[in-house]
């Protein structure tokens, strides 16, 4: 696995992660994001409907918080979770937890982690999470981690302790993984602990970089936890002390205007896992991300998305639609399950090519959701899927031109100074 | 949906007139559908033939999976037209509650709405308002329920039925009938029958597009040789584009259910479509085909994938079960649906504790199975062998013939098909 960075504007590094896979096959531009998938599967999606989106990243992420459970089964396939799920020809993340789920805490030990299944929490040693990823044969994986620091009120103490434990499970993952022959082409990313402390943060990311791993996770910085602002800080300083040629993902972090900041901090790779949380709520993304490709023309510039569908902001109260663990509805997207939809025969946003724009309307989802119908997942989570890479995909552009500050003032609808001007 | 029932209410006519059996000859005569057949069973009953409707061809015997609320579950119509499907249905009355005939008239009726090229049934709502919810009365006027969503009494009339789906643009429209369960015996099946001839020369009448929509007759009378055979008469007089048997496959003996099947097909039109409501299951198909069906619908295939059993030529496999978790192979290995091509038993089983798309996968195969099954039963019938087709489907299903359903050797040994 090799980074090669082409750019660095503002903070953003622009670049590919080459040479994943068994073979060398796979590579993932950055910045960028993983498929999110359960089980080894997008949800909601087989194959064929999955295969309607043109452009897929390629990397997916799997949770051990998934696959644990399916442990013995995955022993006795013995070709790994790719090929156990059917899923395509794609480079594979082994990460601890789900990311769109909230697990229990509080069974962390010095010696153990804690997944969560179907069944239940399965307990696992260092010893046991490297049979797991032997199993899962993936193409990286995230080293075991104490990552439970993200609570308010985390003592100092305790956090301490999180990165002592993270650094002791990857010097015992790096251990039993060189002698794990099924993990021979399998790279293993360091995890960066600390929660808000920044002098942990700092102690975190350089004894992690002493280690030989092949890139590194950021942890603890889910969006729940942490304010945007202090997250910026807090990974800035971290990424200071990371080697520049190896790269970056943060966990539990997907919110577009929050990618773009913690993409500033020098983040490389994101978990995808946005899309599923805003169809699990019934929603579709529709925020513009396109800046006008001459900078002349952006005083003339056209309507964004939101303006030409006659739509009124999608949230005026963010604390009326908080719709319970699927997270609360966000400026980015609209909910299709308002009666406002009900004869609105357009595509859910003008111009999307995905599966669903392209043959369906947003009356028809409306229906689809009123009726608690299964359809409505699949064709939901085809479009957010197909938007939040087109948003990737943007800002990469975005990047490349050197059109930040107009590429964020487009996304956020806060005016960031660049040429294009909020009205 | 009140308001379409209210005012369609004050104009029905509660008796149907001479004229209504006129309307009900002219309106047929410029129907758009056209059924050819192409071969027929020098042993049994069994039709193979080309439907042709609006929307395309179908081939018959065909199965039409039920998309219910405009929609079949978790397939998309892109898949469904992958799998080869050419017609499936659409229910009147949960499409009429929600989203309403006036919406989906606005979407270019139910084909734009759920963007489906290609057939469309829809029943006419009786036997959902008579399984689903409180009856409140049946009157000659029309079916009084009370409504699940604001508990509101609502007027189904036959005139109400064809004008939802007249704005539902179906290719394929069902009379409305007077529903009675085929356990029930005495003269109240007896007075269903002949309100349902009634009925029928009333949404006859009250069809606004003949030239596009093709009304069926529902044949009635129950589990009862002569009132089956009244209507079969009576009904028969009239020059509908097709006629579906109804008031079956309900609990009743088997026994008694083939009998009337065959009653039926005996007495109607070779050269129009016959339509078997309700049945699903493979052996039945094979059975009802022999009898001399053409079109069949059931909700169990699609129903029963979403419990994880997915249907195989030898029975089902109920996959949540244990004993597939580490079953490697396909769910038949010689199924071509994208399932079989792709996935394992053990995947699949893996997959219902994370998510929704196992249930997809396998209401994939499920309508692959169906839909291949009858491929099969019609490529026997035109090459002619079709009973060693019965033979060699029925061993296959059970593990020997002391378990082939009595009623089943029965029914096929009535139309001269021996299972050895």
């Amino acid at each position: 696995m090799k980074l090669e960075l082409s750019k660095v504007v503002q903070g953003c590094r622009l670049g590919v992660l080459i040479g994943i896979g068994k073979t060398g096959q796979h590579s993932l531009e950055l910045p960028g994001c993983l498929l999110y998938t359960r089980c080894a599967t997008v949800p909601h999606l087989t194959q064929d409907t999955l295969h309607t989106l043109t452009y897929l990243p390629a990397g997916a992420q799997v949770a051990l918080d998934g696959l644990a459970e399916h442990h013995e089964v995955l022993e006795e396939f013995k070709e790994g979770v790719r090929k156990f799920a059917g899923l395509h020809d794609t480079a594979l993340f082994c990460s601890l937890h789900d990311p769109a789920t909230n697990c229990p805490t509080g069974h962390v030990t010095n010696k153990t982690v804690s997944v969560w299944g179907s069944g239940g929490r399965i307990e696992m040693t260092a010893a046991r999470f490297i049979a797991m990823q032997a199993v899962i044969q993936p193409d990286c994986y995230q080293s075991m981690a104490d990552g439970e620091t993200w609570q308010t009120n985390t003592s100092r103490k305790r956090v301490h302790k999180a990165v002592n434990r993270t650094l002791a499970h990857l010097d015992e993952c790096l251990t039993l993984h060189h002698k794990t022959p099924q993990l021979k082409h399998t790279e293993v990313f360091g995890v960066v602990e600390g929660g808000d402390i920044l002098e942990e943060r700092v102690r975190s990311a350089r004894e992690t970089a002493k280690r030989p791993v092949a890139g590194f996770v950021l942890d603890g910085f889910q969006s729940a936890a942490m304010e945007q602002e202090l997250r910026g800080q807090l990974i800035t300083a971290v990424t200071a002390e990371l080697p520049v040629e190896k790269p970056r993902m943060l966990q539990g972090v997907g919110r577009p205007d929050e990618v773009i900041a913690c993409v500033e901090a020098g983040v490389d790779l994101f978990e995808g896992f946005f899309p599923f949380q805003v169809t699990e709520r019934g929603c579709a993304l529709c925020f513009d991300y396109n800046v006008t490709p001459d900078p002349e023309a952006a005083a003339l510039s056209p309507p964004t998305v939101l303006e030409l569908n006659g739509e009124r902001p999608a949230v005026e109260d963010p604390k009326q639609n908080d719709v319970g663990n699927t997270g609360t509805m966000t400026q980015f997207e609209i909910n299709l399950k308002d009666i406002r939809y009900r004869e609105d025969f357009r595509p859910l946003v003008e111009g999307c090519g995905c599966y669903c724009c392209k043959n369906h309307h947003r009356a028809y989802v409306h229906h689809l959701l009123v009726t608690s119908e299964l359809l409505a997942g699949v064709l939901l989570m085809l479009h957010n899927t197909a938007h939040y890479l087109g948003f990737f995909r943007a800002l990469r552009e975005a990047i490349s031109h050197e059109r930040l500050q107009d590429f964020k003032t487009t996304v956020t609808k806060v005016d960031f100074g660049g040429r294009k001007q909020l009205h | 949906m009140n308001k379409v029932f209210k005012m369609a209410a004050a104009a029905s006519a509660t008796r149907a007139a001479p004229s209504d059996m006129a309307a009900a000859k002219t309106a047929a005569s410029a129907a758009s559908l056209a059924l050819h057949v192409l071969a027929e069973c020098p042993v049994s009953k069994a039709r193979a033939c080309v439907l042709k409707l609006p929307h395309g061809a179908v081939n018959t015997p065909v199965f039409m999976p039920v998309g219910t609320q405009g929609t079949l579950k978790g397939v998309t119509v892109a898949q469904l037209e992958e799998l080869g499907c050419q017609i499936c249905l659409g229910n009147t009355y949960h499409l009429g509650m929600r989203p309403g005939p006036e919406l989906i008239e606005k979407a270019n009726g139910l084909h734009g709405f759920m963007n489906w090229k290609r057939n469309l049934l829809t029943d006419s709502g009786g036997f959902q308002m008579v399984s689903l919810v409180e009856l409140s009365e049946v009157t000659e006027e029309g079916v009084m329920f009370r409504s699940p969503y604001d508990g509101r009494e609502i007027l189904l009339t036959p005139e109400q039925s064809i004008a939802i789906q007249n704005s539902l643009g179906s290719d394929i429209i069902m009379q409305l009938d007077d529903v009675v369960s085929s356990t029930v015996t005495g003269p109240r099946v007896e007075e269903a029958m002949r309100r349902s001839i009634r009925w029928l020369d009333r949404c006859a009448a009250a069809n606004k597009n003949p030239h596009r929509q093709n009304l069926f007759a529902i044949i009635q009378g129950g589990l009862n040789a002569e009132l089956r055979k009244a209507c079969l008469d009576e009904m028969t007089k009239r020059d509908v584009p097709g006629f579906a048997i109804g008031g079956l496959s309900g609990g009743e003996e088997k026994d008694d259910f083939w009998k009337m099947v065959t009653l039926s097909t005996d007495h109607l039109p070779r050269g129009k479509p016959r339509y078997l409501m309700g049945v699903g299951y493979a052996v039945d198909l094979v059975v009802c085909v022999a009898l001399g069906c053409d079109m069949f619908d059931c909700v169990f295939p699609t129903r029963t994938a979403r419990f994880g059993s997915a249907l195989v030529p030898w029975g089902s496999l109920q996959l949540k079960q244990k004993q597939y978790a580490k079953d490697f192979q396909p769910i038949d290995p010689e199924c071509q649906c994208a399932t079989c091509k792709r996935h394992s038993r053990a995947y699949l089983h893996a997959l219902f504790k994370s998510d929704t798309a196992a249930m997809h996968h396998i209401t994939v195969h499920n309508i692959c199975y169906q839909l291949t099954l009858m491929r099969s039963v019609r490529d026997s019938i035109i090459e002619q062998r079709f009973p060693e087709f019965v033979r060699s489907f029925m061993k296959r299903m059970f593990p020997s013939s002391e378990q082939y359903p009595s009623w089943a050797e029965d029914a096929l040994a009535s139309v001269n098909i021996t299972l050895d």
